[in-house]
C-alpha cells in the first residue's frame, strides 16, 4: 500500500509529510505530481501537503484545483477512501468543494506561526481513533490564511454528523466556532489547518500529531 | 468581442478585515469622515463573442473561479467592444 502525497507547484511541507510517513510511521509515502492524470496503483491513502500552492494566486488552493491530478483525486475520494489536506491543502479541498466552508485571511491580518493547543471533539473517526476525547493536543499552525469560515446551516450540519474533530483552545485566527479540522459527511476527507505531521517526532518538540497518522494507518490496515 | 469588468468583495455579513485596517489608517490621516472601506478584487477581460450568451458565461466564471460565493461576492459590467477583423 502507498501514501500518496501530491505536490503542486509551491506546495513545501510535501518533504515533512513524506519523513513522517516513511521514518516515523513505516509506511511508503509516494509523491505524486500535480500534472499526472492517476493515482498509484494501491494508493492507500491521499495527503494534500502545506505550502502556497500557484502562489496563492487568486484564493490560497483556487488554482491548484484546476490540477490535472485533482479530478483522480475527486475520484478517489468519492470512492469513500482517505483523503488529508493539511493547511494549504485544506484550503485546495474546500476550493474543490471537497469540503465544505472556506478559509479567510486571519483576522490579526499576521501570518501567525506557532505551536498551538487543540481539544480533540471527536475521537470516534478513522482519523482521530487513537485519541480521546476532550484530549487537549499540541500541533504548530503556520498560516495567513486560516479563518474557516461556513455559514450557520452548514455549522449545524457540521455539528451533528459530528464533522469538527478539531478545535482551537484560544482561538488564534477568527475561525468560526473554533473550528481547526473538519471532515466531510461522509467522514473520510480531512482538512485541518494545523501540522501533525509537524509534531509526530519528540525531535520537533512533540509527538501528539503521530495518533492522527497511527489512528488513519491502523484504519487502513483494517479496511474501514 | 465584450470588455468585461468584475469586481469580487466579501459578502456583507463577513468581516473584511483587511477594510477595517485601512480605514483605521485613514482615520489616523485625519480623515475622519470615512465611515466604512471594503477590499475587492477586480479583473478586466477581453472575451470573444462566440455567439453564446455572454452574461451567462461570466456568471459562470464567476461562481466557478473569481470569485468563492462561500464568502465572496460579485458584480460585473459588460459593454461591447469595436468589432476586431480576424
Amino acid at each position: 500500500m502507498k501514501y500518496s502525497i501530491i505536490r503542486f507547484p509551491g506546495s513545501n511541507c510535501d518533504w515533512d509529510m513524506f519523513y513522517t510517513l516513511q521514518d516515523v510511521m513505516n509506511v511508503t509515502p509516494v509523491f505524486v505530481d500535480y500534472r499526472e492524470e492517476e493515482l498509484p496503483e494501491n494508493t492507500a491513502a491521499v495527503f494534500i501537503p502545506g505550502g502556497f500552492s500557484y502562489g496563492d494566486y487568486l484564493r490560497s488552493g483556487a488554482i491548484a484545483r484546476f490540477s490535472p491530478i485533482m479530478e483522480a483525486v475527486k475520484r478517489f475520494a468519492d470512492s469513500g477512501r482517505p483523503v488529508v489536506g493539511i493547511c494549504n491543502g485544506f484550503q485546495v479541498l474546500t476550493e474543490a468543494g471537497l469540503l465544505p466552508g472556506a478559509l479567510r485571511r486571519n483576522d490579526s491580518l499576521n501570518f501567525i506561526c506557532k505551536p498551538q493547543k487543540l481539544t480533540v471533539e471527536n475521537s470516534q473517526t478513522r482519523f482521530t481513533s487513537r485519541f480521546n476525547l476532550n484530549q487537549t493536543v499540541m500541533f504548530p499552525i503556520a498560516h495567513g490564511e486560516g479563518n474557516y469560515y461556513c455559514d450557520e446551516d452548514t455549522l449545524k450540519k457540521l455539528e451533528s454528523n459530528q464533522q469538527i474533530l478539531f478545535r482551537y483552545q484560544g482561538n488564534p485566527n477568527g475561525s468560526t466556532d473554533d473550528i481547526a479540522g473538519i471532515t466531510n459527511e461522509r467522514g473520510n476527507v480531512l482538512g485541518m489547518m494545523p501540522h501533525p505531521e509537524r509534531a509526530s517526532d519528540a525531535l520537533l518538540g512533540g509527538a501528539d500529531g503521530k495518533l492522527l497518522f497511527q489512528s488513519l494507518i491502523e484504519s487502513v490496515a483494517q479496511n474501514i | 468581442m465584450y470588455n468585461v469588468k468584475v469586481y469580487v468583495t466579501y459578502k456583507k455579513s463577513i468581516l473584511d478585515p483587511q477594510g477595517e485596517a485601512i480605514k483605521t489608517a485613514l482615520h489616523r490621516m485625519e480623515h475622519q469622515d470615512v465611515m466604512q472601506v471594503t477590499v475587492g478584487k477586480y479583473f478586466e477581460m477581453q472575451i470573444k463573442d462566440n455567439g453564446q450568451n455572454i452574461d451567462e458565461q461570466v456568471n459562470k466564471m464567476c461562481d466557478e473561479l473569481l470569485a468563492n460565493v462561500n464568502m465572496e461576492t460579485y458584480r460585473y459590467e459588460i459593454t461591447e467592444a469595436a468589432k476586431v477583423e480576424e
